[in-house]
């Protein structure tokens, strides 16, 4: 570095005679006591490296013309139950594929691989979400059928997983009716870039003191836009509006596929 | 604990301008953090310490700034301060407010040797 004017230059720098240059250096600017070149401003996205996984992912899912879903939640919210029973029914009507997040072993994808469906387990070791760095990895490993679904089963988390995008085109946050209505404005974020809610476990309602009304009131207030279906993923109550809504979810997919394509 | 990530992430970020922007010693990192953008500012200050242990940026010292976080009220329609995702409208008392700025999370500035 260069001592005089603190510029990065080291191999043949002049300084021209009735010439003092500040400015020039990385930062643009002269700090007293401070060499230019020890000032450096960046302005770069913490999440931009993730961010660029997420877009590779996204533009195989268009490429090959799948709907992916990240599916969050908290632990025990019955997210592997609605999966099992969701490829049950999708079974010879749509093909569909399952990224399992977990920290620690691969009973879930070994539940999923039972419905016929492709499934990969992610273990994130002490990791608490899913990045879409390895998600890029699983994709490696499933077949990514045109027209197919694809769900990744995020780690049983409402914190972490909020910031990092998948790539997915869906964001489906699942609150069983076993936890208190208030979730959404405890965990705002992952409600916030939701798009849909699943109130799962209706079934139980009949015994618990749970107000649907006011969890739904407090989605809407932290995203306006959110959706909601309630259903129970045991007695498959509401199972036919979550069906249709991955229907559409799909032909909305297929139209934003399409006008990639005419675009390119 | 998504901070240690993120703090990962930053140190990948120092190591990559350290190649490019030819330095060896990170002593501060400047970050603006919004109020709104998951980040919990202790959490990530702790984990900013642990990952850098070892690194070209051991012992520098991580600056957090808060860039506040406003919304636009669509029902009377100004650009309010919120603190929450879930605040009404300090003006009028809406409830449909729309995030215009407070979710940042990136590395504005670094002191580097």
């Amino acid at each position: 570095m260069c001592t005089v004017c603190g510029c990065n230059d080291t191999q043949g720098h002049k300084h021209e005679a009735g010439q003092v240059h500040y400015g020039k250096g990385e930062a643009g600017t002269s700090v007293a006591g401070m060499s230019q070149q020890r000032l450096i401003q960046i302005e770069t996205d913490i999440l931009g490296k993730n961010n660029s996984h997420a877009d590779r992912n996204r533009s195989v899912f268009s490429k090959n013309g799948i709907l992916a879903l990240n599916l969050v939640s908290s632990p025990g919210s019955g997210k592997t139950t609605l999966l099992v029973e969701t490829l049950k029914r999708l079974s010879g009507k749509a093909p569909a594929s399952v990224i399992e997040g977990d920290q620690q072993t691969s009973n879930d994808a070994d539940r999923i691989r039972k419905t016929g469906a492709a499934a990969v387990q992610i273990n994130t070791g002490k990791g608490c979400h899913l990045d879409a760095h390895m998600v890029g990895h699983a994709l490696e490993k499933l077949p990514l059928d045109p027209g197919s679904i694809l769900f990744i089963e995020n780690v049983g988390n409402l914190v972490c997983p909020a910031g990092f995008d998948l790539g997915e085109a869906v964001r489906v946050v699942i609150l069983s009716v076993t936890e208190g209505e208030d979730k959404p404005l405890k965990y705002p974020d992952i409600f916030a870039s939701a798009d849909l809610v699943i109130l799962n476990k209706t079934d139980l309602l009949p015994h618990l003191d749970f107000n649907v009304e006011q969890a739904i009131a407090h989605a809407k207030r932290v995203n306006r836009k959110i959706e909601v279906i309630q259903m129970s993923a045991k007695t498959c109550e509401g199972f036919d509006d979550w069906l249709g809504w991955l229907e559409d979810a799909r032909e909305r997919q297929a139209l934003r596929d399409c006008q990639t394509k005419a675009a390119e | 604990m998504h901070e240690l990530s993120l703090c990962e992430s930053i140190l990948e970020i120092l190591k990559d301008r350290a190649a490019r922007d030819n330095f060896t010693e990170v002593r501060r990192v400047c970050v603006d953090v919004g109020p709104l953008s998951c980040v919990e500012p202790d959490a990530l200050q702790f984990g900013f310490d642990v990952v850098m242990r070892g690194s070209l940026a051991e012992g520098a010292k991580l600056e957090i700034f808060r860039p506040p976080a406003e919304a636009l009220c669509l029902t009377c329609f100004k650009t309010v301060p919120v603190q929450r995702r879930f605040d009404t409208c300090p003006e009028c008392g809406g409830e449909a407010l729309q995030v215009t700025s407070g979710e940042e999370l990136k590395i504005r500035e670094l002191e580097v040797v």
